[in-house]
């Protein structure tokens, strides 16, 4: 892991201290995926949030809104200092991410099996008017359980719209335990294509091969795209590496921020 | 009255680039006109109202003003969630046009009713919850729409409804419509129970008994103005909707009542449909009957209240 990986992990890991609580396995799993759509493809106006002419970013998974937050910061939407205060009750920063507090936030995301209708309706409407900014949904797996994600892939691909791409952040564990356990995804690669989408696997840690796979997007100028990127709930933590147990926690003792931080070392 | 409201949107998408429509599964046919000479804002995007509701909160998010139509019941229940967290926490523009608010689809039996749509919409934060009486005042409201900067659910009745309201009263979204002006008692109403009343009006009339008519074509927000003006001036008020007596109109005023002018509570009663699913089919017509919702039930119950029986 580099050190910018790490950094982004750390400051994560300064707003579950200034929280107490919060969802580490699912924010660690796409800190990758964040940082590549941030660093490497998004075009973005962190000083006019609201630039017309911007690309779309939800994280569907609103539960993972620590990793949003993170890179956010990170690119100077709001002051870093500000992730302290992630879920005090005045905050900007709530446990999931709400449209209008939050500057660079472009949805309210935290029920599950939203965000994907919601980037259609946008890629719809940059169609109507013939702008070319690009939509990017991040969902997770436990997430696309929900049937209307499905409706949601549907129209994208009635719709041919080559402008939005979902990342599906597979890190393979939600909060009971294992996908395969729970409601199996698999073939899953399949699913997608077989609901009308480019298809891409990749690595979701492997940064240069994220960072080439997204300059190649659209993959198809006639179909939505996925990438299904495969992660590891907790990554970058040993102790909550593939367990479920991390998918969220509360009352996190200064210890267990301590262990973190040490982990980042 | 929604061939009235769907053939507005067409108008007024032609006016205004902003106005896309969006169906789910509706019959053939439907919107024909705007789908070949605006296709690029008309969607009929399938069974799938979950996805229609985020899909518009997408569009709204962008600039433009969605109008969905489909069966009330689909629109509501359905697709609460979307509703509440799409639409209404994020404070978009989307309009619902809902058809076969009440009991408009009977035949169809209890799972394509629309009866307690009110309530659920009505406890929504932000949401404009609005149930016009006939094609006229559909019209009206359905200009007024465009520039209300919330969303808006919009409960339509059968069709070919008699017209009973009147352009010179005015429109606007939110303001009580008062149709006849009360001395002895007064129906609050919504909807096609609106046409109702003032048959219960001139049949009270001609025992000598003089009832008012407070037409709430919107429900949320409530018009506490006219009901604190009107309701003290009578001896008895009985709101009537098609609709569960649980949440709905009936309960929206006695909140009213009991928070402003408690003291007035007693004059109100509420009539609706009993809290059970619908155990007739046959015709709404029949099904109101059924249910309690006829011209003699309410000049009883206004009798009753006005102690005239």
């Amino acid at each position: 892991m580099d050190q910018r990986s790490k950094l982004l992990r750390r400051s994560i890991v300064d707003a579950l201290q200034g929280g107490r609580r919060g969802h580490l396995g699912s924010s660690m799993s796409m800190v990758e995926i964040l940082r590549v759509l941030f660093d490497s493809f998004l075009q973005y106006r962190p000083h006019e949030p609201l630039w017309a002419d911007r690309d779309r970013f939800i994280l569907s998974k609103g539960h993972g809104c620590l990793s949003l937050y993170a890179i956010l910061a990170d690119k100077g939407f709001f002051p870093t200092e500000e992730l302290l205060t992630f879920c005090a009750p005045t905050s900007r920063l709530g446990g999931h991410p709400e449209l209008g507090k939050l500057p660079g936030v472009e949805a309210s995301t935290g029920a599950l099996g939203h965000g994907l209708s919601i980037a259609v309706g946008m890629a719809l409407g940059a169609k109507i008017r013939k702008q070319t900014h690009r939509i990017v949904v991040v969902t997770g797996d436990g997430e696309i359980n929900e049937g209307s994600v499905w409706e949601a892939a549907m129209s994208a691909s009635k719709h041919q719209l080559s402008a939005l791409t979902v990342l599906v952040d597979y890190n393979k564990l939600q909060s009971y335990g294992t996908t395969r356990e729970v409601l199996d995804l698999e073939p899953l690669a399949d699913k997608w294509r077989s609901f009308g989408f480019e298809v891409q696997e990749v690595d979701g840690h492997d940064v240069p091969a994220l960072e080439t796979l997204v300059k190649r997007l659209p993959l198809n100028p006639h179909k939505p795209t996925a990438i299904i990127c495969h992660t590891v709930k907790g990554k970058g933590f040993p102790f909550a590496e593939g367990k479920a147990e991390w998918h969220h926690k509360s009352g996190l003792t200064l210890n267990d921020i301590a262990a973190m931080y040490d982990c980042l070392n | 009255m929604r061939k009235t409201s769907l053939d507005m949107v067409y108008q007024l998408a032609k006016e205004d680039p902003r106005i896309v429509f969006i169906g789910s599964d509706l019959g053939p046919g439907v919107l024909d006109g705007m789908k070949k000479e605006i296709p690029e804002r008309f969607f009929m995007e399938g069974v799938s109202e979950q996805h229609v509701i985020g899909m518009a909160a997408g569009l709204a998010l962008s600039g433009f003003i969605p109008y969905i139509n489909t069966i009330a019941t689909f629109l509501t229940r359905r697709c609460y969630e979307q509703v509440a967290l799409d639409l209404c926490l994020q404070d978009l523009p989307v309009r619902l046009i809902a058809s076969g608010g009440g009991g408009v689809y009977a035949p169809l039996g209890p799972t394509h009713l629309a009866v307690e749509d009110l309530a659920i919409m009505r406890v929504l934060p932000n949401l404009a919850v609005c149930a016009p009486c006939d094609a006229q005042e559909m019209r009206r409201l359905m200009s007024a729409s465009v520039e209300w900067p919330h969303p808006m659910y919009i409960r339509l009745a059968k069709g070919g409804d008699a017209v009973v309201s009147k352009a010179d009263l005015g429109f606007q979204i939110g303001k009580a419509i008062l149709m006849q002006e009360p001395r002895d008692g007064m129906f609050v109403t919504t909807g096609v129970m609106t046409q109702l009343a003032l048959q219960a009006i001139d049949k009270l009339s001609a025992e000598g008994i003089s009832c008012g008519l407070l037409h709430m074509h919107t429900i949320k927000p409530l018009d506490g103005e006219a009901l604190r003006h009107w309701i003290p001036k009578v001896a008895a008020v009985v709101t009537v909707e098609e609709h569960t007596r649980i949440g709905g109109l009936g309960s929206a005023v006695l909140e009213l009542c009991s928070d402003e002018i408690p003291e007035q509570t007693a004059k109100l009663s509420r009539l609706g449909l009993p809290d059970r699913f619908a155990d007739q089919y046959g015709t709404q017509e029949t099904l109101l009957t059924h249910w309690g919702l006829t011209v003699d039930a309410l000049c009883n119950e206004m009798r009753k209240k006005l102690q005239k029986v």
